[in-house]
């Protein structure tokens, strides 16, 4: 400090700019998802408010659902796609970081490492037509009867195959590649930062690979994979192009995954609903936009609950 | 803090402007538009229109229907060619959205897959100078193909039973009898029916569905729709997504835009007694076979499209898509920049323009001449 008595005011001064943009710019995070909530809600109110006979199919004849029941099959299927994909994701996601920080050759780990990253910039309507003109016939033809026939005594697997293959099934497996960049890059930082200590100390008692693996950097590692997860499952539940594209959705509440008649999620309909609708209509899409804005938050607030308070420590 | 507190202010006061101005703000651009365009063709044009063969400038400003952006597109681009100081806009932002802009006087013409409603005529009253109202000008018409997807099947007639079963979910398998008795000879294959629907909400699904519940309102009890009902089948997303699934699945069929359906083949549909293959010309028949609707001014052309005919040679799925127009205007030079451009989309060139890029089925020279003559009809109130 003293030896820079000439450029110690202009030090202060920068510095005090610094701090105030910061904390600028994180109540600016604030102020955006207020505003966000704002315009949620005094847009949804009118859908909420208004008589519920003319809310959702057949609403323009006044014999409508009622917000409810439009909502209900759109919640459920937002939240049975991303879960879907989650399963799918998590576990392949662990597996790879695992493999890149604690098993691979350096140069091999980085080539992967950067393959892997590349997934995410790939554009989620790009997904979509992938998904439907390559991955749906696919598993069409080469999963979908298989499981149809072996397991379909399970109520996942059961119901009429589709035959073009924009099932449930495909939809979830597009959207577990989509968040499996977020969940693996995260996972590995974590994983590349367990101790050294840790792991040699481990290996010192005898441990195999896999054994130091389960005693030494899985267990410190936890709480980042289920933020990593967490993430995932955001970028899941908000997926709206490749899900619109990909998905034959209809009015129902099924946990079956290879019938073409699959529950939609809220995003995806609001996108395939909102360019022909007016008025009315187009405050119930908004009120189910507010659904899911409240689901995320659940969401999330359940996986810090899960992780034990531990996400971001 | 100053600093921090006004940047917090102004980003929420842009964002709260941005979302407000969502629907009404649409408008509200619209509204703005068309004051600050038309701005120089006022100044400039009374000395202008005072010369007899005028060039036309200034910008027209329309939005509605979805369903005729393709179309629009030629349209804009072949009036603008031959009127290159005009500039026409159009948002495809849907019918309804484009019905109420027009009717808020945000815009000069809409574009709409239904003519006004009776309500919505009456405000029209009110939204355009002097009282005559606005009329519909049925300028679009688009076949809508029955596509199928049977490896071996050239040719398939569908009864209007067995095609609104199919649809309705009654009829699952194609050797169903209804099919089968009307394809003597066709080999049919033993296969469940995948039935493919649109998973947007749409004006395709809404005639399609209207031509259902005309012909066998007992089979098809739902009515005419624009989102599919829960009668199961597979849903896509948009004409693309609904040929693209048909595309990937043997037994599928579904309802498409008939330029739009590729090598997929495309069923016969009954009328009356015979089976008519979907044509442009059939499909133009079927305005012409269809009467006007009632109660309004005596150049309007809303039709209720006759989808029980038993005329032959008439394609009754169509779907008919308008402009809509006030007869009066407040300017000469928005009357002059309207009955120009509804001209050109209502002539042969403006029909063949749409049908080159659109796949739209050219309307018939009667139909042009009944509204050439209404169009003539727009004039300056006062």
């Amino acid at each position: 400090m003293t030896s820079l008595v000439s450029s110690k005011p202009k030090g202060q001064f920068g510095d005090r700019i610094f701090r105030r943009v910061s904390t600028g710019v994180s109540l600016l995070v604030l102020v955006v998802l207020a505003a966000v909530a704002i315009f949620l809600i005094s847009r949804a109110l009118p859908a909420l408010t208004a008589d519920q006979a003319e809310i959702g199919v057949g609403g323009d004849d006044g014999e409508g659902e009622g917000f409810l029941s439009y909502v209900l099959p759109l919640l459920f299927g937002t939240v049975w796609a991303s879960v879907l994909a989650l399963l799918i994701a998590v576990p392949i996601a662990v597996g790879i970081a695992l493999f890149i920080t604690q098993y691979a050759h350096r140069k091999i780990s980085s080539l992967l490492g950067y393959a892997v990253d590349l997934l995410a910039a790939i554009p989620s309507v790009v997904y979509g037509l992938w998904g439907i003109f390559v991955l749906a016939p696919f598993l069409s033809k080469n999963l979908f009867p298989w499981l149809s026939d072996n397991l379909g005594f399970l109520p996942f697997f059961s119901g009429t195959t589709s035959t073009s293959g924009r099932t449930m099934m495909t939809a979830a497996v597009v959207l577990s590649v989509m968040i499996l960049p977020v969940v693996s890059a995260i996972s590995r930082e974590v994983f590349a930062q367990t101790p050294g200590l840790h792991k040699e100390a481990a290996l010192a008692l005898g441990a195999t690979r896999w054994e130091m693996i389960k005693m030494a950097v899985l267990p410190y590692g936890r709480s980042g994979v289920i933020a990593a997860s967490m993430l995932g499952l955001g970028r899941a539940l908000g997926e709206t192009m490749a899900v619109a594209l990909i998905l034959s959705p209809a009015d129902v509440i099924s946990f079956k995954l290879l019938t073409n008649q699959n529950p939609n999620t809220i995003a995806s309909n609001i996108a395939l609903q909102f360019p022909e609708s007016s008025g009315l209509e187009v405050n119930t899409l908004i009120a189910t936009g507010l659904v899911l804005f409240a689901a995320t938050f659940v969401v999330n607030a359940l996986a810090r609950r899960i992780a034990g308070g531990e996400v971001n420590d | 803090m100053k600093f921090k507190s006004l940047a917090a202010v102004a980003a929420a006061s842009m964002l709260i402007a941005a979302c407000g101005g969502d629907d009404g703000g649409s408008s509200s651009n619209e509204t703005s538009a068309p004051a600050e365009t038309n701005a120089p063709a006022e100044t400039s044009a009374p000395a202008e229109t005072s010369a007899p063969a005028v060039e036309l400038s200034g910008t027209l400003i329309g939005a509605g229907a979805s369903s005729q952006k393709a179309a629009m597109q030629s349209w804009q681009a072949g009036f603008q060619n031959a009127n290159s100081k005009v500039t026409v806009e159009y948002d495809p932002i849907g019918s309804g959205g484009g019905r109420e802009q027009f009717l808020s006087g945000g815009t000069s013409f809409a574009g709409s897959d239904a003519y006004l409603k009776d309500e919505e005529w009456e405000a029209s009253k009110d939204r355009c100078p002097g009282d005559l109202g606005a009329i519909n000008l049925p300028h679009y018409i688009s076949p809508i193909a029955v596509a199928y997807n049977l490896p071996g099947v050239d040719s398939l007639k569908l009864t209007t039973k067995a095609l609104a079963g199919i649809f309705a979910g009654t009829i699952t398998n194609w050797t169903d009898p209804e099919i089968a008795g009307a394809n003597a000879g066709v080999d049919l294959p033993d296969q469940a029916i995948n039935p493919v629907h649109r998973s947007d909400e749409s004006g395709t699904s809404k005639n399609f569905t209207d031509y259902l519940g005309k012909v066998e309102p007992e089979i098809w009890t739902y009515g005419a729709i624009e989102v599919w009902p829960d009668v199961g089948g597979e849903g896509a997303q948009g004409t693309s997504g609904v040929v693209a699934a048909i595309n990937a699945g043997e037994g599928s069929i579904g309802y498409a835009d008939a330029s739009q359906i590729g090598d997929l083949g495309a069923a016969e549909i009954q009328v009356g007694d015979n089976f008519t293959p979907y044509s442009p010309e059939a499909a133009a028949k079927s305005v012409d076979a269809s009467n006007r609707i009632e109660g309004r001014s005596d150049y309007d052309f809303g039709f209720n499209i006759d989808r029980t005919t038993t005329q032959a040679g008439v394609y009754p799925i169509t779907l008919v898509s308008y402009h809509i127009v006030c007869l009066q205007y407040e300017t000469q030079e928005e009357v002059d920049l309207v009955k120009a451009f509804m001209n050109y989309i209502g002539s042969e060139e403006g029909q063949a323009a749409a049908a080159a890029g659109a796949g739209s089925a050219p309307i018939s020279a009667e139909l042009r001449a009944q509204l050439e003559e209404a169009v003539a009809q727009i004039s300056v109130a006062g």
